[in-house]
């Protein structure tokens, strides 16, 4: 039995029949063809499946699409401006080289973004234990985070200017 | 030699980065077919069992199932082979049962592959699943490395052609030479290691979606690979049966390999087989549950080693032996890596004269294992420079004293397990990491922690490594049973715009940047006017892949060598034009030029003449401007560097902060510096992950995997790890490329789980850590420490 699945995707409305079982993120890949939110674990561990719902950073594997009714959604899809300018911390972390093989950095930068505009983070160099312990819900397997760590403050400066 | 034109050492932002920034990139499972299908495996339970039934009559009559395929369907056909034949001492050839597609009566590890269902969904291939009934006889699992040739012990051997599951003994270096050293050693040091299994875990899980096309009787795989051109060759001549021109492989973004994904697996290849039965695109990704069970994992080692020593602390020799675990089948490269990627490599950067290794490779009822990031020469780097620098607390000598007094200074350098190394300037990289790692403030340091009832230690490494994997000749001598050049293709088009072709695979190393810094430097022309091809059958002419460091070293230089051909004959396409002599032409800057003359000619121009070769020397020339060239390395590349960490620890909690992580590396020439460092940071994180965090437990009565899953396997986060200090020395360049470069992405990997464990023997005044050392293994250590001060 499907439900009807209305929301706001990346600014516009989108309604879709969705099953009562599927995951968000099945939801965002399969049904919205969305592929740039990505599975990396099944135990909620590794954040590569990060979205923005109503302006809040969530692990996309763990809700049902049906819990997005109403919702806005921002995936990684989204998250550049509509001419194709780069969020800050998208610029940040291809300045930084904060990522390598690209797999995990949708949802790196969907948290990172999270991380600035929801998180009293000190964001100087002076923080980066505070910005180390923000990223703790996110795995990275290709930067040993150095440049992510580096490419967050970045992004962070940016994003206040 | 042309003049270079300046990309060559740039920090150049990633071309890349665009589209994995902002969700563009292409990974095998972002890619959906007309008519796409989904395959789901059935995995044993079980570590060690036979299959007395296997029925799959009910699970064949549930909703939306197209297929199920066992080994009997596979029965025909051949086992996934491995890649290199290594031989006994008595000479007998390694034991290498078949590696079936799919279990061939009986399972020998949890997450063995009993059967594939196909079906619309994935939710019905699982339902379907698990309506399939299989009566499994459980046996005794053969677990433990260093007990697995104990057959009496281990009941039912893993493979029968293996009784006592040793696959081989192998030996490499002088053994009698060997003995005869340690007998006028004034002091020996003894050390027992064990190299941790680890489990790779690259972020983007296998994937796989095949397709057959009834029409050109001919499939093509989408996979998540590190080397397309071999996973067709070994699927196609050695398991399927397939004409190579009838399989297109291609691996489109791949999210990180590490090693794991250079193996031709069973899945895949069950998948190809069946594409032509459903008829229908079949795809599979893997859980990440899976992922733990069934990818290939790395180093599992258990050694002995003694390294004797003269009263000055000078080396004698050197003496290891090994037991590898290469688990329950042999995998793609299995059985290289702990004989010719380790033993030869226990040379280390010193001139040891003697050295003597034995390696005992025992099937296990566990995953198979093969190579991981560094694949070998960290087991290697580890035996060596953790006896080292046990050897230097022993005598009282200071450790980088201890390592300088025996490093090789002279190049090149025969070393006495099989190595010719090049070129190195080890001193250098030691020098500069002391002063990046200020060891000289250490003492202070170390007193303010101390007051803090804190315990300090440093830890050195200075490793070595070969890369660029490697004359095909040597490897064939050695057993490889494939070719170890690269291939490479210059298509110039009509406008001067230029498409490189590697057989390299970028999978987060960045090549279609490095790459294409490399043309624009040799060329002239800007980056903008190159692309990188890659990954793909049907468009690179061949290729040997991505993994041992070699992409550019190897890869780099196949393109090199095309390219000069294009500017070998673009100047007589010029010297046509501007009516002089083929010698007098020079090309520079973008430009042919007559020597000493204002003539000169633009790139593009002479790319336009010869696709419109209306004014143009047919009578020595084809029209066209397109060249590609195959590049078989005369020998390894040998990067080198020094490593030193520092570590604070609490006693009372085992809490190990790594304060500070200094690398300092020889890579030859550097492309692009941002990359190098990145690549660095990457293996750094593994490296100290596996000293401290990471772990591959299996259950030793039952097989089971304890450590399946991110809660359970402690994968490295942001807050596990500190800030690097890394730093490429002005560096040695190779000198067998052209390039002079020497390869850099395995070197974080190898060089820091010695100088970590160093580290914290260090502090803790131990003789040994093993790995890896997490906060209970610490404390436990601190405590029997303290215990026995008093």
């Amino acid at each position: 039995m499907s439900i009807r699945l209305t929301l706001q995707v990346n600014g516009k409305s989108v309604a879709r029949d969705c099953e009562p079982q599927t995951l968000l993120v099945d939801f965002i890949r399969e049904d919205l063809r969305l592929t740039g939110t990505h599975v990396g674990c099944d135990t909620a561990q590794c954040g590569a499946c990060t979205v923005h719902l109503n302006g809040r950073a969530v692990k996309s594997c763990s809700m049902l699409a049906v819990q997005a009714q109403g919702a806005q959604l921002t995936t990684i899809e989204g998250l550049a401006a509509a001419d194709g300018t780069l969020h800050p911390m998208q610029a940040a972390f291809k300045a930084c080289h904060g990522l390598q093989c690209g797999f995990c950095t949708p949802g790196m930068v969907m948290s990172a973004v999270d991380l600035v505009q929801q998180h009293g983070c000190d964001f100087s160099p002076a923080g980066e234990t505070q910005v180390r312990e923000a990223l703790e819900g996110n795995i990275c397997r290709c930067t040993g985070y150095h440049n992510i760590v580096k490419a967050v403050q970045q992004g962070a400066a940016a994003m206040k200017n | 030699m042309n003049a270079r034109q300046g990309f060559i050492g740039q920090s150049t932002e990633r071309r890349e980065d665009g589209r994995f920034l902002t969700g563009k990139g292409q990974y095998t499972d972002d890619i959906s077919l007309q008519g796409q299908t989904y395959a789901w495996f059935l995995r044993s339970p079980y570590a060690h069992a036979r299959i007395t039934k296997l029925d799959t009559a009910a699970a064949a009559k549930a909703d939306g199932v197209l297929g199920i395929f066992t080994g009997e369907d596979f029965k025909a056909v051949g086992g996934l082979p491995c890649g290199w034949l290594i031989n006994s001492l008595d000479g007998s050839p390694m034991k290498e049962p078949k590696h079936p597609v799919l279990a061939d009566g009986k399972v020998r590890y949890v997450g063995d592959r009993v059967a594939m269902v196909v079906a619309e969904t994935l939710e019905q291939a699982k339902a379907a699943g698990a309506l399939i009934e299989v009566d499994y006889e459980e046996l005794t699992a053969v677990v433990d490395t260093a007990k697995a040739y104990n057959a009496a012990a281990t009941g039912e051997p893993v493979h029968v052609e293996a009784p006592d599951n040793r696959c081989y003994i192998w030996g490499i270096g002088d053994k009698d030479g060997t003995d005869a050293a340690f007998k006028t050693a004034a002091h020996v040091t003894t050390l027992s290691f064990r190299n941790n299994r680890l489990i790779p875990n690259a972020m983007e899980p296998r994937c796989a979606n095949a397709s057959y096309d009834s029409n050109a009787d001919s499939y093509t795989l989408y996979v998540s690979n590190q080397n397309p051109h071999v996973e067709r060759l070994l699927m196609c001549a050695f398991v399927l049966g397939i004409p190579e021109h009838k399989m297109r492989v291609v691996a489109p973004d791949v999210g990180g390999g590490f090693g794991s994904k250079i193996y031709l697996y069973g899945e895949e290849t069950a998948m190809v087989y069946a594409s032509k039965t459903i008829r229908r695109p079949i795809k599979w990704t893997c859980d990440r549950s899976e992922a733990f069970l069934s990818d290939a994992h790395g180093r599992d080692h258990v050694s002995t080693a003694k390294l004797a020593l003269d009263k000055d602390g000078r080396f004698l020799a050197l003496r290891a032996d090994t037991t590898a675990n290469i688990g329950a089948y042999l995998s793609t490269f299995a059985s290289c890596v702990p004989t010719i990627l380790h033993a030869t490599l226990l040379a280390g950067q010193y001139k040891t004269p003697k050295i003597y290794c034995e390696v005992t490779a025992v099937f296990t009822n566990t995953a198979p294992v093969d190579a991981y990031r560094g694949a070998g020469r960290p087991e290697a780097t580890y035996l060596v420079e953790r006896i080292v620098e046990t050897a230097a607390h022993e005598l009282g000598i200071d450790p980088a004293e201890i390592r300088r007094r025996n490093f090789i200074t002279e190049f090149p350098y025969a070393s006495p397990v099989g190595l010719t190394y090049d070129i190195g300037d080890y001193d250098a990289t030691m020098r500069r990491a002391i002063e990046l790692a200020d060891v000289a403030g250490f003492p202070a340091r170390r007193a303010a922690s101390e007051a803090k009832g804190l315990k300090r230690g440093l830890g050195y490494s200075a490793y070595i490594e070969a890369c660029g994997i490697a004359p095909s000749s040597v490897a064939g001598a050695l057993g490889a049973r494939a070719g170890l050049f690269e291939a490479g293709e210059v298509r110039v088009h009509p406008t001067g715009k230029v498409t490189i072709f590697t057989g390299s695979h970028s999978h987060g190393q960045g090549h279609e940047t490095t790459f294409a810094q490399v043309v624009a430097d040799k060329l002239g022309v800007p980056m903008d006017d190159i692309s990188i091809e890659h990954g793909d059958t049907g468009k690179v002419l061949f290729g040997m892949g991505t993994y041992g460091s070699r992409s550019l070293a190897v890869g780099g230089t196949a393109i090199v060598k095309a390219v000069d051909k294009i500017i070998a004959k673009g100047k007589k396409i010029a010297a046509h034009l501007m009516e002089a002599a083929d010698s007098d032409v020079i090309y520079e800057g973008g430009e042919f030029k007559v020597a000493g003359t204002d003539k000169k000619v633009p790139f593009a121009s002479v790319a336009l003449t010869a696709y419109v070769p209306h004014n143009f020397p047919h009578d020595k020339l084809e029209p066209g401007l397109n060249e590609n060239a195959f590049y078989d390395p005369s020998n390894f590349t040998y990067p080198a560097g020094s490593y030193i960490c520092e570590v604070e620890i609490d006693p009372a909690t085992g809490k190990t902060r790594i304060e500070r992580m200094t690398a300092c590396d020889d890579f030859g020439n550097i492309v692009n510096p941002m990359i190098v460092d990145g690549q660095v940071h990457g293996g750094l994180a593994q490296g100290i992950g596996q000293a401290m965090m990471e772990h591959g437990v299996y259950d030793t009565e039952t097989g089971q995997l304890l450590t399946g899953s991110y809660m359970d396997y402690a994968m490295p986060r942001a807050d596990d790890l500190p800030s690097f200090t890394v730093e490429t020395a002005k560096g040695t360049p190779c000198t067998h490329n052209p390039l002079g470069v020497k390869g850099c992405g395995e070197a974080g990997a190898i060089g820091s789980p010695p100088a970590v464990i160093n580290a914290i023997c260090h502090a803790l005044g131990i003789k040994d850590m093993p790995m890896p050392a997490t906060p209970f293994a610490v404390w436990t250590a601190a405590r029997s420490a303290s215990t026995a001060a008093r």
